[in-house]
């Protein structure tokens, strides 16, 4: 029985920091998606896309760029949870009340301010919730980086399956599972207070 | 304070409007109406450039507003719509500080903004301040979208149809409370709504549109008189009862509870009883209940020595009319005349009552919108 606290952990950062990484493109690309309306259905034809590609041959694709280990994961799971957040963010800062927007323009708020002050806080309820999709779908995609030399849970299963241990399976996927409950536990807690003044 | 010059604005081939000109002035509260489509919303847009204009110029205070900064421009201009639009992130205060804060004021001087706006509406600050939008009444929601628009002290407020979406009861309240404010910090408002009952109470200045052209440009008083053509007779509706003036004769304008003193009345008595009617004249009849004259209060205490008969004091100077003359004869004589009042006779002489300036009022108030005026 191996010590599962380090994998946990390394599991964690490695979600967490892909995540953190997308949260940031995600959001850019949905302000430009949205201001440029010319760039909207580009950019989230190009996140559709990557979530196409099986899981497999983008990995093996990026370790092609990155090599092998934890960069080619967080790489890979920064694409994968491009496209709820680019979605959202977008379809957050459309769905802002033309007559809100109207408002913000007629006092006299610059494009900057707008968006900052009014536009993204309102949207902000549904980008959160993009990004929560974002991070349970990561922490099971995550287990693949066992196979481009990454740390994190995928080790346990993988030696599980290749020793036929189905308790060795499970003392992987197990954390990975109970992690993903509570993200989704804990986010949906925090969403649901987002959403309570915007109405 | 403000002109539009020639201003035109189409889209594709659709003109919206169509080389516009006109001015309004500082202090006015100008209403645009007209049928949809007319415009009005277009032209008021253009004057803090949510819109611009494809040719002509627009003029503040005799400065081009094509030559300003566009944002700058909408922070001096407040700005009220028909949806409120309130930020439903922010609570009351910070959504009537917004433009304060745009303008950098710093706290010390937009809190106490948001104090003294909150009770001119009488919404106490300790109340209201720290609630979001979506807890307040539509009504109180509007009344915030007010004062967002008047927290900056702009000397222009615009405002698009702003009561349109609110119950009938609470217009009314926000109609009048947007009067008071506006003769109170003596703004220019150019106001859009569709509703002619709305324009009439508000408006010094009506502005009526049809088609990207101003039809009409007049006083409500004006307009009601003189309709420009028959789409504003149309708007004018009941307003206008077809365009004529109504049928009113005297005996619909006169009121008739009236004190009436016998010729042989001692003048104590009639001090007295002036003074319990609460009137400062009286009409005086004969023993056959025929008009005699009138005395005044002034009359009694300049010649009148106690004891004599009120008979001996009484003048013919008040006009008299019969009752069935049409009332719209009378009302220029009422208007003219130093008398305060005119006296209306029935065929035999009788008295039937009085048209003061008050009872004609009311009553051509009554015959144009329809309900008692109290």
């Amino acid at each position: 029985m191996i010590d599962l606290i380090p994998f946990i952990l390394e599991h964690l950062v490695i979600v967490l920091v892909a995540t953190g990484i997308s949260v940031v493109i995600g959001i850019v690309l949905g302000i430009v998606a949205y201001w440029l309306r010319f760039t909207a259905q580009p950019i989230l034809w190009f996140s559709e896309a990557v979530q196409t590609i099986p899981a497999l041959a983008l990995l093996a694709i990026l370790m092609i760029l990155f090599g092998l280990g934890n960069t080619t994961i967080i790489a890979g799971l920064t694409l994968y949870a491009l496209l709820p957040i680019v979605r959202n963010t977008h379809t957050g800062l459309i769905s802002v009340p033309a007559a809100i927007k109207d408002a913000a323009r007629g006092m006299g708020m610059s494009k900057l301010q707008r968006l900052f002050r009014v536009e993204l806080p309102l949207a902000f309820p549904l980008v959160f919730s993009g990004i929560k999709i974002s991070v349970v779908n990561s922490l099971s995609i995550a287990v693949m980086g066992v196979l481009i030399g990454a740390g994190g849970l995928g080790y346990p299963i993988y030696r599980g399956i290749q020793t036929q241990n189905l308790r060795q399976i499970m003392s992987g996927a197990i954390p990975v599972m109970i992690m993903a409950i509570l993200f989704d536990f804990l986010m949906s807690a925090i969403e649901r207070r987002l959403t309570k003044h915007a109405k | 304070m403000i002109t539009f010059k020639n201003v035109s604005k189409s889209y594709g081939r659709q003109v919206v409007l169509d080389d516009l000109s006109f001015e309004i002035k500082q202090g006015q509260f100008v209403v645009l109406i007209g049928p949809s489509g007319c415009g009005k919303t277009t032209t008021l847009k253009m004057i803090n450039r949510l819109i611009e204009p494809n040719s002509g110029e627009i003029y503040i205070n005799g400065v081009n507003i094509m030559r300003q900064n566009p944002v700058e421009l909408r922070r001096s201009i407040g700005y009220v719509i028909q949806q409120i639009g309130l930020f439903p992130n922010m609570t009351v205060e910070q959504n009537i500080a917004v433009v304060p804060k745009l303008l950098k004021y710093p706290k010390e001087r937009w809190k106490p903004i948001v104090r003294e706006l909150l009770e001119l509406v009488n919404m106490p600050y300790e109340e209201n301040a720290h609630k979001y939008p979506s807890e307040l009444s539509g009504g109180q929601q509007q009344r915030i979208g007010v004062l967002r628009a008047l927290a900056a002290s702009p000397p222009i407020v615009l405002m698009d149809e702003p009561f349109g979406a609110l119950d009938p009861i609470t217009r009314d309240c926000l109609q009048e409370e947007v009067k008071k404010i506006q003769k109170k910090l003596k703004k220019t408002i150019v106001f859009v709504t569709h509703d002619m009952e709305e324009a009439l109470k508000l408006a010094d200045t009506i502005v009526f549109m049809n088609e990207g052209k101003i039809v009409q440009m007049a006083s409500p008083e004006e307009m009601l008189r003189n309709p420009a053509d028959n789409i504003v007779r149309e708007f004018m509706g009941r307003h206008m009862q077809g365009g004529e003036s109504p049928d009113l004769y005297v005996e619909d304008v006169m009121r008739t509870r009236i004190l009436k003193v016998p010729k042989t009345l001692r003048t104590l008595e009639c001090i007295d009883r002036m003074d319990r009617w609460e009137v400062n004249s009286v009409i005086v009849i004969n023993d056959d209940e025929t008009y005699a004259g009138t005395v005044s209060l002034e009359d009694i205490h300049k010649q009148g020595k106690p004891g004599r008969e009120i008979g001996e004091l009484i003048t013919e100077e008040t006009p008299t009319v019969s009752r069935f003359y049409k009332a719209q004869e009378v009302f220029d004589q009422l208007l003219t005349s130093p008398c305060k009042y005119l006296v209306v006779l029935n065929d035999d002489r009788t008295v039937a009552g009085l048209v003061t300036r008050t009872s004609m009022t009311k009553a051509v108030g009554k015959a144009l919108w329809g309900a008692e005026i109290s």
